[in-house]
């Protein structure tokens, strides 16, 4: 006799409301004429995650937070809904970017069709072609869905399922650029090799664990953990369940793909992934870490502390050498992976300690910024779509001021400059690392910081203090979807910066894991 | 018959695919590598749910192979992309996207 497990739909909904858009965005692609999919999708794709957004508040809103569902594969806790706001909400931003149709004179950002080899007649021939592709859209939002599952696992399987389901559509969409396509296809394969590769990892550490403990069931692994204790199977499943979780949150040694990545795929999907794939795959590290692995602390410590280093010094050294715009931005989400480590190490055993409440703060404000940084990017071409070279940004502050004062704020932000939200994101870190004993991590992160700032700033004194170069770059007018990721990410980032109050406290109040 | 062996057979394969994704050149090659390390996932869940004697593991292996799966048509798709463009799919080859 199997019995049916317990399914709180109401828990479910926003998982529920993303999805279904993305099976209906499907049918759209089979069933509705060309010239219609594109207004449909946007609007499909929108209500999925907006709504998905709005569940999720009410959710939280409501006295029915906290509980475990879906025959306990799913724990809908404070943390998870907090998480899976933010991911909703930076998943509906970045399908605003997808849609913007003002920028490129080809009137997207997106391969008319990506079956088509690049460089044949039929590719020139569409290049200039007004045809879009809407398959981007189902795939964002199936991409959407995953992320807020990720969040949510309370089951090693579950967390495996999610990450396909986030991971796959996003290897696909990333080679989907309209210019230089081919730079956009290599960085789909190098993303999809690596990535594959890592899930191997976190599979074979889910094998493991589960070998170690007869069960894939987070508070089953603790419980067992607690007497069987250094068990060397369930020390080295942990390690490699780590390895996977750390690729997808691209934290050094396991960043090498970030780089080629961010700089190939289509700018507005490089936003997405920079924001939203770093929320989840925190979101999965933090649960996993505290939740099924809390009370097994040292094993895991030493290790989350060196990545930690590794990964703040590798972003800031390396970000320096940058010259191309894309590729600086992905060695500096790289040490702000190592600063939301430092945020991890901020929670206690017990779960005291501010550290999951700071690492959710800062994962709101870094989507944020990140995401207003890239739709800035989108904004300043060339005949060649975007212009990313850091020669072509110079004395742009003299011809588009306001694209100047943007993106300044938004490096200031990620340099975590006072006044910018970055700045109280990373205050909350490092404070959260101070108060449990990690205070040379917290110097580390310091330094790697002021390194950073220097590569940030770099840009900003070119924009201001430089003499525009004669065939330098053109800045486009956006249209309504662009304009209105920016208005939003930008006062989201001086907000959060002068009054982050209130949305710290609320993340405070979600600080809550069940297992 | 001890499930040691089993276990032990699983990690040699698990190890001759990672080592074969470092150190292949051909995209095909080191995507059966990857697939290879899936399989050898596969055979330890199955060994545990033995041990264990619980069917736990035998789901979990279809799940793993659903995954495979899709992991499959995306890849081939992608690979395919760049072959039709470059008409090679060495991963050397493609080396535009570097420092």
């Amino acid at each position: 006799m199997i019995e049916v497990p317990d399914l709180s739909l109401a828990a479910l909904a926003p998982l529920l409301l993303v999805l279904g858009a993305a099976c209906v965005g499907v049918l759209v692609e089979a069933f509705v004429p060309r010239e219609a999919r594109q207004p449909v999708q946007v609007a499909l794709a929108l209500v999925g995650t907006v709504g998905a957004l709005v569940a999720t508040l009410l959710l939280a809103a409501g006295d029915r937070d906290h509980e475990v569902t879906a025959g306990g594969a799913l724990a809908v806790d404070g943390a998870a809904l907090f998480l899976q706001a933010t991911v909703a909400g930076l998943g509906a931003l970045s399908v605003l970017l997808f849609a913007e149709r003002s920028l490129d004179p080809a009137r997207s950002a997106f391969v008319a069709s990506a079956a088509v080899p690049a460089g044949s007649p039929r590719d020139r021939e569409l290049m200039t072609d007004t045809r879009v592709q809407t398959e981007v859209y189902p795939l964002a939002t199936f991409a959407v869905g995953g992320m807020m599952l990720f969040v949510a696992a309370n089951d090693l399987l579950v967390m495996f399922v999610a990450l396909e389901v986030l991971s796959l559509p996003l290897y696909l969409i990333s080679g989907m650029a309209r210019r230089r396509r081919l730079l956009s296809q290599e960085a789909a394969v190098k993303y999809f090799l690596l990535g594959a590769f890592a899930s191997a990892f976190f599979l074979y550490g889910l094998a493991l664990v589960y070998g170690a403990t007869g069960s894939v069931r987070l508070r089953d692994i603790r419980e067992a953990g607690l007497e069987g204790g250094g068990d060397v199977l369930l020390v080295l499943g942990l390690g490699l369940l780590v390895v996977g979780l750390l690729f997808k949150a691209s934290v050094a040694p396991f960043h090498t793909w970030t780089p080629d990545v961010y700089q190939g795929a289509p700018t507005p999907v490089t936003a997405f992934m920079a924001a939203c794939t770093k929320v989840a795959a925190f979101g999965a590290i933090l649960r996993l870490l505290y939740v099924a692995f809390g009370t097994a602390e040292w094993t895991w410590r030493p290790l989350v502390y060196a990545v930690a280093i590794a990964s703040m010094v590798v972003g800031a050294v390396l970000g320096l050498t940058q010259t191309d715009l894309k590729r600086m931005l992905a060695y500096s989400s790289i040490a702000h992976a190592g600063f939301l480590l430092t945020g991890v190490l901020g929670l206690g055993s017990g779960g005291e300690g501010s550290g999951l409440a700071a690492t959710m703060f800062y994962l709101l404000t870094y989507g944020l910024t990140t995401l207003g940084a890239f739709a800035v990017l989108t904004l300043v071409r060339d005949g060649d779509g975007e212009a990313t070279h850091l020669s072509q940004w110079a004395g742009l502050g003299a011809r588009s001021p306001l694209t100047a004062a943007l993106m300044s704020l938004f490096l200031l932000a990620l340099a975590g400059i006072p006044l910018t939200a970055g700045f109280t994101g990373k205050f909350a870190v490092f404070r959260a690392a101070i108060e449990q004993g990690a205070w040379p991590l917290a110097l580390v992160a310091l330094l790697a910081s002021a390194v950073a700032a220097f590569f940030y700033l770099r840009v900003i004194v070119l924009m201001y203090f430089s003499e525009p170069v004669p065939d330098g770059a053109t800045v486009g007018v956006p249209g309504t979807p662009t304009t209105i990721v920016l208005a939003v990410t930008a006062t989201a980032t001086l907000a959060l910066g002068i009054l982050p109050g209130a949305v710290l406290d609320l993340a405070e109040q979600a600080a809550i894991f069940v297992g | 018959m001890t499930i040691s062996y089993y276990l032990v057979l699983a990690a040699i394969l698990f190890t001759i695919g990672a080592v074969g994704v470092l150190v292949r050149r051909n995209a095909i090659v080191v995507f059966m590598c990857i697939e290879l390390m899936l399989n050898s996932v596969n055979l330890t869940l199955v060994t545990f749910a033995r041990a264990g004697g619980t069917v736990d593991g035998q789901i979990m292996a279809f799940f793993v192979m659903v995954v495979a799966a899709a992991e499959v048509v995306i890849g081939l798709a992608i690979i395919m992309s760049i072959y039709r463009t470059r008409r090679s799919a060495s991963v050397d080859d493609a080396n535009l996207l570097k420092y």
